[in-house]
């Protein structure tokens, strides 16, 4: 039973960190309807600009200019390649972001090479234990944090003038700049926004157990995927859902592989993809995802 | 002398190789409530897409002639920079942000307008269409097809327009909802916002207007007092549905002489 609680906690907080990808991900689909396929080379460069700075300026402040140099890696894309591409159909648009995608993960890579990076966390491997159960601290700080951002960006998502701005132009870009709203910037700041969030993720997905920042960090990124489906790519409930139900199905799988080794090894890797699919048979437009809702 | 008047002079425009408009001149004063009349195709949405600098949204593009609000150049602005200079458009079909609430449809609405202008504009909102209050938490897309106009209506008067430009206000509205909207655009006019209206429903918009145009084929065909216009034989033929025995003669010749214009009437 212990393990099973273990795996739980560990899962949940594998699955806040997925939910702020998938999370950049939906909002940058409602606001300009654009799959990104780019997101996990947003989230590798955050997390390569704060482990290039960590030793020389110190942990927090190397976080703070990761966020910050995500975010401005996702406008850059929006504004030198998204924005020239408006207008055209969006899978056209999906397929943009592949090349811009492929073009930088190569470049970071490169910078990368066989390297293993760490991005000298303040947690490192330190355990807590809470009665029974043993929790690395980096799990709970990232349960914390996740959860803390989340609350904070779904407030502004519900109440700020930004918020109302990117809700009106998901729905209907006409009727929105019809009221005067910019969608220019719309599309720009979900970009930054999807950025900064993939940014904070990329740290949780390298600290302890992780060693660091690897080439392979980017294939991690990739579960994000599988939680914005299962939430309903439109919705961002449906990303928190979505990102809890990788995250156990990955934690739990992984944590009882011994039991099912009858189906291999490595099935952690293919289980929150194989939920998907059983998702999508059940729910075609994700659990959350929009029905339509209107009366003439 | 009005200090803030919309004109159109000599608007060309259209959708790729198609030719919406031809020509089109058309002004309104300040304060006044102008329709535009008009069968499907003679268009009366291009007209305003032009003026609210959203053809781009339908592939189509101002291809000659100039419009202006006051001093403003309209058409070398962006769509929310129309907003700014107090010109605003509720589209046809309402258009309401379906999933948000009422309340947050109104604060799209006033995305566009100088900060601070909120609640006053809100308040007005409210005296004009009380049931919006009621109705501040449901989803827009719950309401009626009466109601969801109300809505559109009052999300464009939240960016605290000079000149509101209205698409087809009482389409698909039972007679009776589209009389109280009728009653509402007066309302508004009175408290002081210029009102373009395009319309089929002509006997609606000649009531509710001071001036009239009628498009044809993308040409103004006839413009004037709506009073005049109202009683003139041809627009109560063709779009009052008004029949007396010389006029049914009348218009059976001019439908054997231009078959086009069968579908037009009522």
């Amino acid at each position: 039973m212990t393990t099973f609680f273990e795996l739980l906690i560990s899962g949940i907080s594998l699955g806040a960190v997925y939910a702020l990808i998938a999370l950049g991900f939906v909002v940058i689909f409602r606001a300009t309807e654009v799959v990104n396929f780019a997101h996990a080379s947003l989230l590798f460069a955050g997390g390569y600009v704060t482990a290039l700075l960590t030793d020389d300026i110190g942990f927090w402040a190397a976080l703070i200019v990761g966020i910050a140099g995500a975010a401005v890696v996702g406008s850059l894309v929006e504004f030198l390649v998204i924005r020239r591409y408006r207008g055209r159909d969006h899978s056209v648009l999906a397929i943009v972001t592949i090349g811009v995608d492929i073009v930088l993960l190569t470049d970071l890579t490169r910078r990368i090479g066989t390297d293993v990076l760490p991005l000298g966390d303040p947690w490192g491997d330190k355990i807590v234990q809470i009665g029974p159960l043993a929790i690395p601290e980096t799990r709970i700080a990232a349960l914390l944090t996740a959860a803390l951002v989340i609350a904070v960006f779904l407030l502004a998502f519900r109440y700020t003038s930004w918020g109302v701005a990117m809700r009106a132009a998901a729905e209907d870009r006409e009727a929105a700049a019809l009221m005067g709203v910019r969608l220019g910037r719309v599309s720009l700041s979900a970009w930054a926004v999807a950025g900064a969030l993939a940014a904070i993720a990329a740290l949780f997905l390298t600290v302890f157990p992780t060693p660091g920042l690897e080439r392979n960090t980017s294939l991690v990124a990739l579960k994000a995927f599988p939680a914005a489906i299962i939430g309903g790519l439109d919705s961002t409930t449906g990303a928190l859902a979505g990102g809890l139900i990788v995250g156990v199905t990955e934690a739990m799988v992984t944590g009882y592989q011994d039991e099912l080794s009858f189906l291999g090894r490595g099935l952690g890797e293919v289980a929150p993809y194989l939920v998907m699919l059983l998702i999508l048979l059940a729910r075609p437009a994700g659990l959350f995802g929009t029905r339509e809702l209107t009366r003439v | 002398m009005p200090h803030a008047a919309l004109q159109v002079g000599a608007l060309t425009a259209g959708y790729g190789p198609v030719r919406a408009l031809r020509e089109v001149t058309l002004t309104v004063g300040d304060g006044a409530v102008v329709a535009v009349l008009g069968g499907n195709g003679a268009g009366k949405t291009t007209l305003l897409r032009a003026i609210s600098r959203t053809l781009g949204f339908h592939g189509g593009a101002v291809a000659g002639g100039e419009i202006s609000f006051g001093e403003t150049r309209l058409d070398r602005l962006a769509a929310p920079e129309v907003v700014a200079a107090g010109v605003v458009q509720v589209p046809e079909g309402r258009r309401v942000f379906a999933r948000m609430t009422v309340a947050d449809n109104l604060r799209a609405g006033a995305l566009g307008a100088p900060r601070g202008s909120r609640s006053v504009s809100l308040e007005r909102v409210h005296d004009l269409f009380p049931v919006l209050l009621e109705r501040a938490a449901q989803p827009a897309g719950l309401l009626s097809g009466g109601e969801q106009q109300m809505l559109a209506l009052a999300r464009g008067l939240m960016a605290q327009p000079k000149l509101l430009l209205l698409d087809e206000p009482t389409l698909g509205l039972a007679p009776l909802a589209a009389e109280r909207i009728a009653e509402r655009i007066r309302e508004i006019n009175r408290q002081g916002t210029s009102v373009l209206l395009v319309e089929q429903n002509a006997a609606i918009a000649l009531r509710v207007a001071s001036e009239a145009y009628v498009l044809e084929t993308g040409r103004v065909a006839l413009s004037g007092p709506a009073a005049e216009l109202a009683a003139s034989d041809e627009v109560r033929r063709r779009y009052l549905g008004v029949v007396d025995e010389d006029a049914a003669a009348d218009a059976e010749r001019i439908a054997d002489a231009a078959p086009v214009l069968r579908r037009w009437q009522p």
